[in-house]
């Protein structure tokens, strides 16, 4: 196979171009924000990527892309210290650590709970930098030969992928998608010139900005809701309690290996379906374990295995995520949809040309990735005194902070105060939505993919005279499709929906 | 009647309302045919089938039984949507220095407790902060007051 033969010379341009001495500093810089970010609670990664959006213009592309990807992984990582040792997810990926973390650290066994989550994160996060390297350039190869009604099927296979796997009313979820791809095609119509839905606004010819919907529904929304709570977002359970020794045991290890593996796995698989993400992963990966292990009835009660999963399943997922963004340029969640947004502002089209025409961006961040856990790996099991401290900081003093940072993140972008005021806008939305039981995510989703979908179909239609069984007759549409089709009758059949339903509420009650 | 699940049928309230009103501007946009879209082709589907789901939702609510939905935090939202009006406004014609104090002191207003002293020496720390951060370190070309 080619793309085994070419893997080398092209991971050392990788890590040739990652170990500059500018380009660690990024990343370093990257993974220490995200892991900050993950800790605190009330600010998820998508809010900090966000947030730190603006900071990045000024950087080289590949500079900007590294750190914002340290970011990512980060905050996974980061969210998982503050289950483990709070019983606070700092992101929602990181609810099922929670549930054994939580109890291991308060039997005394913080340090063997958080090196397993590290030792199980980095290993996935290893896996999934080869898988990207082997899948990523042959999948853009495939990706090339793309016409309109394949991306067309692609991307409605994504929607529907993460409306399905959205916790709450599917419906919902659904209705949520076209929400977004309204919210997406504001603005100038590329083919004909006309301003749509811009009410008027000049500044909103260019379209609505992505930061402005994503700090609005993610930061300024959560900030309502939390609000609205009344009390501080945490019970805080500081734990007291001396983290005296931090390795596992050999018994440990020996039981952690094969959850390790069946959620590298799970994560593998669920990161590259566009749509899918980090949190089903680990919620599928404990239910897993759960299932295979000889004392079911330890799980709850600080079962190692039960952070061992899914922290390799989250971190998996996290990176295969990059699979779908980098090699066909469609994003497989909010975050990467920023992350593709980040390489717009820099000036590159996303898509399967980037891997070809910037090979050292594609395989420096690659590179990066690998380091960046190497990173996360020695940088969190010192600081956790560091963290444990932050997490005192009461949110009444957070998040009016939050607030000032993202209104000059907002501000920032396009220096336009029609910016600010939409998030206010949006950010009743977000809260709105949260009030009425409405997940954001597939709407942001949509969000970003609307113009995309509106053009293929354009043009798919255009090719095929108007005949719309054009996105049947292709052989490669008519998969998505038919896999689309698939995942909507499966989904309603009363069975396994109560399934998911299941799967989404354990932890919680858990 | 009688109203089952509040969260369901608001939402669903929510979507007719926004379907109608894609559907309504849509119709000034030329619709074109299918082998030549124009631009109200897209938005306008966008709009049926949404508005459509939202009556499946609506309908839903009526029928099965759900949590009812709170009152709103409407002192939340008067507060930091000021907070951040304002902060919009000042930027550009009072200056960073004022947008970004009066913005901390009105978002701490939405919380539950608000500490005098404790406020002030957040609003300084976040302005010396930010400031440093985003005009002196990335050099974001904000005037710090009205007269530069």
């Amino acid at each position: 196979m080619e793309s085994f033969t070419s893997l080398l010379p092209n991971l050392a341009l990788g890590f040739q171009t990652a170990v500059s001495l500018q380009n660690l500093t990024y990343c370093f810089i990257g993974v220490f924000v995200g892991t900050l970010v993950g800790v605190l609670p009330g600010i998820g990664p998508l809010a900090a990527i966000a947030m730190l959006l603006p900071a990045t213009f000024n950087l080289p592309p590949v500079g900007a892309l590294i750190m914002l990807a340290g970011i990512y992984y980060g905050t996974q990582y980061g969210g998982s210290t503050t289950s483990i040792l709070v019983n606070l997810p700092g992101e929602s990926a990181s609810v099922v650590t929670c549930i054994d973390g939580y109890q291991m650290a308060k039997n005394g066994r913080a340090g063997p709970a958080l090196a397993i989550a590290a030792i199980g994160s980095f290993f996935a996060g290893t896996v999934g930098t080869i898988l990207i390297a082997l899948f990523g350039p042959p999948l853009a190869e495939i990706a090339l030969k793309f016409g309109a009604p394949e991306y067309f099927s692609l991307m409605s296979m994504g929607l529907i992928a993460s409306a399905v796997l959205a916790s709450g009313s599917m419906m919902k979820a659904i209705a949520m998608i076209f929400l977004g791809l309204l919210f997406g095609i504001v603005g100038t119509d590329v083919n004909s010139g006309m301003s749509r839905f811009t009410f008027g606004m000049s500044g909103l010819a260019d379209g609505l900005s992505f930061v402005v919907v994503a700090m609005g529904l993610f930061g300024f929304g959560e900030i309502l809701s939390n609000l609205e709570k009344g009390q501080e977002v945490s019970s805080r359970e500081l734990l007291t309690k001396k983290i005296d020794h931090l390795y596992p045991t050999w018994q440990d290890l020996k039981l952690s290996i094969g959850p390790i593996l069946r959620g590298t796995s799970i994560g593998a698989f669920f990161g590259t379906l566009p749509g899918a993400g980090p949190t089903i992963s680990a919620f599928s990966s404990y239910a897993l374990e759960k299932k295979m292990a000889k004392h079911p009835e330890e799980f709850g009660k600080g079962a190692i295995q039960g952070v061992a999963g899914p922290e390799a399943a989250n971190n998996a997922a996290a990176q295969c995520a990059f699979i779908p963004t980098l090699t066909l340029g469609i994003p497989g969640s909010g975050t990467m949809a920023l992350i593709l947004g980040a390489l717009t502002i820099q000036g590159i089209a996303p898509g399967p040309q980037v891997m070809t025409q910037r090979p050292e961006l594609f395989w420096g961040l690659i590179a990066s990735m690998w380091i960046g856990n190497a990173m996360l790996v020695i940088l969190n099991l010192p600081l956790i005194g560091l963290w444990v401290k932050l997490l005192s900081v009461p949110y009444r003093i957070l998040f009016p902070s939050i607030m000032v940072f993202m209104a000059i993140g907002v501000y920032s972008v396009n220096n336009l105060d029609l910016d600010i005021y939409m998030t206010v806008f949006f950010g009743l939305m977000g809260y709105v939505f949260v009030k009425l039981k409405c997940e954001p995510a597939p709407l942001i989703l949509a969000f970003v993919l609307g113009p995309l979908m509106e053009e293929n179909l354009r043009r798919a239609l255009l090719i095929s005279r108007g005949d719309p069984t054009v996105f049947f007759t292709r052989p490669i549409s008519a998969v998505f499709l038919g896999l689309t089709i698939l995942l909507l009758v499966v989904m309603i059949l009363p069975n396994i929906r109560k399934k998911r339903d299941v799967a989404f509420r354990e932890p919680d009650a858990a | 009647m009688n109203i089952k699940g509040q969260e369901d049928f608001w939402a669903g309230v929510m979507f007719i309302s926004f379907g109608a009103l894609a559907i309504y501007l849509s119709i000034d946009y030329p619709y074109g045919t299918g082998a030549r879209m124009g631009p109200g082709y897209f938005p306008t589907w966008l709009g049926i089938i949404m508005a459509l789901l939202g009556l499946g939702i609506v309908v839903s609510g009526l029928r099965v039984e759900g949590p009812k939905v709170h009152r709103f935090a409407f002192k939340a939202i008067l507060l930091l949507g000021a907070g951040f009006i304002f902060f919009g406004w000042a930027i550009d014609h009072i200056g960073f220095v004022a947008a970004t104090v009066v913005l901390t002191i009105l978002s701490a207003a939405a919380g539950r407790e608000f500490r005098y002293k404790e406020v002030i020496i957040m609003a300084i720390c976040l302005l010396i902060g930010t400031w440093a951060l985003f005009i002196k370190g990335l050099e974001l070309p904000f005037p710090l007051f009205w007269w530069r």
